[in-house]
């Protein structure tokens, strides 16, 4: 395989996708940790906006600036060779209810 | 003497001298640094940044093994965030751009941070500016090249008077010399409350300056029931509390001694005291509380704890592990009762508007038939087992009972076809937690084995309130005559139909209930392990006459304040003390 950044393939997409938030707590320590646990294991960037507010979908600190509560929306942005497969991965691991009790 | 209120963060009392901690502030002096300096400030940076990771690697092992996987969480996040790639850049870009020190330039970054987490609205996320001191704190004592210096060197009991504690400095706290934590902030849900409940140490938080009204030395006392702390006590004030404290430690000891004592009243009836359980571990620990089976097994958490439905194997292992657990001893699996506020991943994000009116328990099941079956099977599979019965919730009408039924029917005869064994015997039985299943509780006695009052919701659908909603809250009380008349109506049922009738609601474990469930005709109630030793307790007091008596009583009164008082009165009686 060749070329791991968005920029040495040279026509590189943003996936988005928009997900809602399901469990009781929102985005808090431990579906954050999930989530960005999730978000290291590809390569593509990736960005999470709620209402005005955005994050990297890596930074801890900055998704739990997010505030996004039970039943706020969230757009997941990705950018990068594998940006398809990160969204789908993030988007399910929020609609699985990040497998909180 | 001073005496000051707070909030009640974990029960007990204490008394013992004080020790202050003090605020263990870094003060940084703004310094700028030489180009030559700059990579050197950064490789202190990076090296602090990964000591303190390991440091709190270590706590949180330490916290797994002390305290269980829900407080080591904790530090499962200082650990990511102290390795969040955005911080170390953004303080890396500060040292870089404006040759600041790696000391200087990461309080700013944290002090940013700090800020932002103070103006949100959220408590939850307000309450986080803690653990980013915490992790402030740390990462400068290793920049700055500090030793480090936790609780654990303590060498005589002492009562810990703070600001504030941050969670790590509470779990490496050696749990025999502190007596009690008293703290100027914090709430019931602070990490640093819920690490002292678990620990068993009596804390009392929000009291604001507590930490200016002691030096250090003196005495206090710590009353974490009431949430009130006295500095410097006077005689009288000590004497006081340490019967206090004594009174305590009797009633536990003689609530333990109980243990294998039988529940009889004092006139020779025998009372089944049962435990409700939610994992199957809890299941042989049950019994060693003195359960005499499993009266209300909750099978959701087992839906809940995992992103995926459990399969046909993990059910069916989890009901084994409840069946061996019990020792041949009864035990109620009760099937899922999922929706309203336990919503499992595998059951998707659909926002009700209302619900627990809504597709909720029994009724999400009869819609969603292949997840249901999976669950009998199981449940029929671990019948072998030992003496498993099968509980419906959520019914209110017959027809609900009859087509669960049928479900059930069917998947019995699925595992004929496969040549499963399971006993084809096993009782049947349902909740009744709806009004309507009450007022038809007659018609459903001559359809199942046995009869379970669930209370909590029966209190709930029956005076219309939503125990969880603050606003409302008071309003709930399951000893409302209009509970009390539906809970006689359904014993009542029970006893003409010959079926078997138990309650396990929380009001079976609240031992102020105790006389008047038995007077109502109850012999069978399930509750919280814990709970059985004090239940156990007044039915060794009591007599069936004088419970008769009491529910008689009750039952012409209209107020549920007026049911309270009377009911408090006879406790007392009873019990011959007063242990609040």
């Amino acid at each position: 395989m060749t070329g791991v950044g968005p920029d040495d393939t040279g026509c590189s997409v943003a996936i988005e996708r928009e997900v809602v938030i399901p469990n009781k707590e929102g985005l808090h320590f431990r579906p954050i940790m999930k989530f960005v646990d999730t978000a290291q294991r590809f390569h593509a960037g990736v960005t999470v906006h709620c209402d005005e507010r955005q994050a990297d979908g890596r930074s801890p600190m900055e998704m739990l600036m997010l505030v996004a509560t039970q039943g706020s929306t969230v757009r997941v942005v990705a950018d990068g060779v594998d940006a398809t497969e990160l969204v789908t991965a993030l988007v399910e691991l929020v609609e699985s209810g990040f497998g909180e009790t | 003497m001073i005496t000051k209120k707070g909030i009640n963060a974990s029960p007990g009392v204490a008394i013992g001298p004080v020790l202050v901690l003090d605020t263990e502030e870094y003060r940084i002096p703004h310094r700028t640094i030489e180009a030559s300096q700059l990579a050197g400030q950064i490789r202190n940076l990076d090296a602090a940044l990964e000591a303190s990771r390991q440091e709190v690697g270590e706590l949180r092992a330490a916290a797994a093994r002390k305290l269980g996987d829900k407080t080591a969480v904790i530090f499962e996040f200082h650990e990511q965030f102290i390795a969040d790639p955005k911080l170390r850049e953004s303080v890396a870009e500060l040292i870089n751009e404006r040759h600041w020190t790696a000391a200087y330039a990461f309080g700013q970054v944290m002090n940013g941070r700090q800020r932002m987490f103070r103006n949100v609205a959220d408590p939850y996320l307000k309450e986080r500016v803690r653990d980013l001191f915490d992790i402030e704190r740390r990462v400068l004592r290793h920049i700055l090249g500090r030793a480090r210096e936790d609780m654990t060197r303590l060498t005589e009991p002492v009562i810990i008077v703070a600001n504030d504690i941050t969670p790590s400095q509470a779990i490496s706290f050696d749990k025999n010399h502190i007596l009690a934590f008293a703290m100027n902030v914090g709430g019931q849900t602070s990490h640093m409350a819920i690490i002292a409940r678990m620990l068993g140490i009596p804390a009392v938080v929000a009291l604001n300056d507590i930490t200016s009204d002691v030096t250090g030395g003196e005495t206090a006392i710590v009353d974490g029931t009431h949430g009130i702390v006295v500095a410097n006590p006077d005689a009288e004030t000590v004497e006081r509390y340490q019967e206090q404290q004594e009174r305590y430690r009797r009633y536990s000891a003689e609530l333990q001694t109980l243990r294998d004592a039988p529940a009889v009243t004092l006139d020779g009836t025998e009372v089944d005291l049962l435990a409700n359980i939610e994992v199957p571990e809890e299941a042989s620990a049950a019994m060693q509380a003195g359960a005499d089976g499993i009266g209300l097994y909750r099978t959701e958490l087992l839906f809940l704890s995992s992103p995926r439905t459990p399969t046909e194997e993990q059910q069916y292992e989890a009901f084994c592990g409840v069946a061996r657990g019990a020792r041949g001893r009864p035990v109620i699996i009760r099937t899922i009762d999922l929706g309203a506020d336990k919503l499992a991943p595998s059951m998707g994000t659909h926002r009700e508007h209302n619900p627990v009116l809504g597709l909720r328990s029994l009724r999400y099941c009869l819609l969603h038939l292949d997840l249901f079956k999976t669950h009998l099977r199981a449940i029929l599979r671990a019948s072998t087992e030992g003496d498993v019965r099968i509980m419906f919730p959520m019914i209110s009408t017959v027809m609900e009972l009859r087509q669960a039924r049928a479900t059930l029917a069917d998947v019995m005869e699925d595992l004929d076809e496969e040549g499963i064994p399971f006993r084809r015997d096993v009782p049947v039985g349902m909740m009744v937690e709806t009004p309507a299943a009450a007022m038809l509780s007659a018609a459903f006695a001559k359809e199942v084995a046995f009869l379970s009052i669930g209370t909590n919701d029966l209190t709930q659908y029956t005076l219309a309130v939503d125990r969880a909603n603050e606003r409302v809250a008071h309003l709930y009380a399951s000893h409302s005559p209009a509970v009390l008349k539906l809970i006689r109506q359904v014993v009542r049922a029970a006893q003409r139909s010959d079926v078997e009738v138990s309650l396990c609601g929380e009001m079976a474990g609240a031992p102020l209930y105790c006389q008047v469930l038995i007077g109502l005709g109850l012999r069978l109630l399930s509750m919280a392990p814990g709970d059985i030793v004090a239940v156990k307790r007044v039915l060794r007091s009591t007599t069936v006459a004088k419970c008769e008596r009491i529910a008689r009583t009750v039952l012409r009164f209209d107020s549920d304040r007026q049911v309270l008082n009377y009911l408090r009165d006879q406790h007392r009686e009873t019990v011959k003390e007063d242990e609040a």
